[in-house]
């Protein structure tokens, strides 16, 4: 790929990653954050930038299997490996369950927190197929969502994880409140 | 936000790192970059160049023999992860659950938590009540520093400048030993605003032989709360004697406030924490 004209700076640094299963090769400033190199080099816009310090997650993406906050990882540390973006989880045209349930239980109102808050909840699923909602909010810590109150976040990965795990069904046990309401089921 | 300019290394081991870091006296080390980083794009921190630990192999390790050693740039999930540490030292992984959120424990690293020495830190704490101690690898060869001497004073330790910290190594426990971390988490930030890592072995009385206990987040460094062990030394874990202990907690330590805790509150919260986790250490070895 070209790079926009240099300036003058100390030496780039070569750097080639995978980024959703497309090789990219480029010379960067060891400055430059992987979250600016997504987006400002490769174009890959779904990954947003929005408290710039690591708190608010708008920014993860995968980075060699594991969910990482790219602003806060420099494009030089990234250098040799695999990068999956939001852009990168729908597989065939069709969306990645997560966000199926994003979609199903409308978790989210501006959306901006949308494609990190995915990414975390993806990496969550990964690690405990079947969270209890306790095991949810712990796991979106570090993203911050500013409309929804996040309890229809909570509900779109309880959706994505009975996808995931045998279409349409979790563990009773991890069932939520709203869940049995609406089958009609009483806990007692 | 981004960093000022620096030039980046990558050295494909230790000793090579050390000799980048001979070469370039403005340099800094990046473990997991999780507090560095930030720092560097508030400009807080302006490094001519950084040295990256992340590509040399080896630095990620857990071994068990006897003791337990953890390479240093190994992370809060790998830590959080092991079955291994959940059975032997529990408190570590739990305390590894606990730091920052899922995407700061996939990057950050036990030794750069130790190296940083950031007065919040949760590990800090954990490692001195395990009474843990670090191998320093320098120009001149190794040494082992004990967690109790580490931390010297604010984001200060007793590592050189041209020295890589490898490895944190635990001394197997005796017996049976109790363990736990509790912290008041800073709500924004995680970071802890207290916290207190007590690690008590008992004897076949029952009575607390030696008990370790440590506060981080209250003063400019991690430290240990001896008035609160010496008072709980060879006695039994019964309910006063841990409120006793944990009443004498604060006693000698210089206290920091700040606008989200006074020094005050910080130190009614050593106390709260300290029964808590000695109680939830108690109920271990009943």
């Amino acid at each position: 790929m070209t790079m926009t004209e240099a300036v003058a700076a100390p030496a780039r640094v070569p750097v080639q990653m995978t980024v959703n299963g497309t090789d990219y090769a480029a010379e960067v400033e060891p400055r430059l954050l992987l979250v600016h190199f997504l987006r400002d080099n490769l174009g890959l816009t779904g990954t947003h930038v929005g408290c710039d310090t690591s708190q608010c997650g708008a920014c993860v993406v995968y980075l060699n299997g594991e969910s990482v906050k790219s602003c806060t990882v420099l494009a030089v540390q990234a250098n040799g490996g695999e990068v999956t973006t939001i852009e990168g989880l729908a597989k065939d045209g069709e969306y990645d369950p997560v966000q199926q349930g994003f979609w199903e239980m409308h978790g989210l109102q501006c959306g901006y927190c949308t494609p990190g808050m995915i990414m975390s909840a993806h990496a969550l699923l990964k690690r405990i197929p079947n969270p209890t909602e306790e095991q949810i909010r712990h796991g979106l810590e570090g993203n911050l969502c500013r409309c929804t109150g996040y309890q229809n976040i909570v509900k779109a990965v309880q959706y994505a994880a009975g996808q995931m795990n045998g279409g349409g069904t979790h563990d009773p046990a991890n069932t939520a409140d709203w869940e049995r309401e609406l089958a009609g089921k009483s806990d007692s | 936000m981004f960093p000022t300019q620096f030039d980046y290394h990558r050295p494909g081991s230790v000793q090579e790192a050390i000799s980048l870091l001979q070469a370039n006296p403005d340099a800094k080390i990046l473990a997991g970059g999780h507090s560095l980083l930030p720092a560097m794009k508030l400009r807080l921190a302006s490094p001519a160049a950084l040295v990256d630990l992340g590509g040399i192999d080896g630095l990620r390790s857990i071994s068990t023999n006897g003791g337990v050693t953890i390479g240093a740039m190994t992370t809060y999930a790998q830590l959080r992860d092991s079955n291994e540490l959940a059975s032997r030292l529990p408190i570590v992984s739990e305390t590894a659950n606990n730091v920052g959120d899922p995407q700061v424990q996939n990057k950050g690293t036990l030794g750069g938590a130790l190296a940083h020495a950031d007065p919040a830190a949760d590990f800090t704490a954990v490692m001195l009540a395990l009474g843990a101690s670090v191998k320093a690898v320098g120009p001149n060869g190794e040494r082992t520093i004990a967690a109790d001497d580490l931390f010297v004073d604010l984001l200060t330790t007793a590592l050189a400048a041209d020295e890589v910290l490898t490895e944190v190594s635990v001394p197997a426990g005796q017996g049976k030993v109790g363990m736990a971390y509790e912290k008041f988490r800073h709500p924004a930030s995680g970071y802890a605003v207290v916290g207190v890592a007590v690690v008590v072995p008992v004897d076949g009385q029952g009575n607390a032989a030696s008990p370790r206990i440590a506060v981080t987040g209250a003063t400019s460094k991690a430290t240990r709360a001896t008035a609160a062990e010496q008072g709980l030394n060879g006695k039994p874990l019964t309910d006063q004697n841990i409120a006793a202990a944990a009443a004498a907690a604060a006693n000698g330590l210089d206290l920091n406030g700040d606008h989200f805790a006074s020094a005050e509150f910080r130190g009614h919260l050593i106390e709260v924490f300290t029964k808590r986790a000695l109680e939830r250490a108690a109920a271990q070895v009943k």
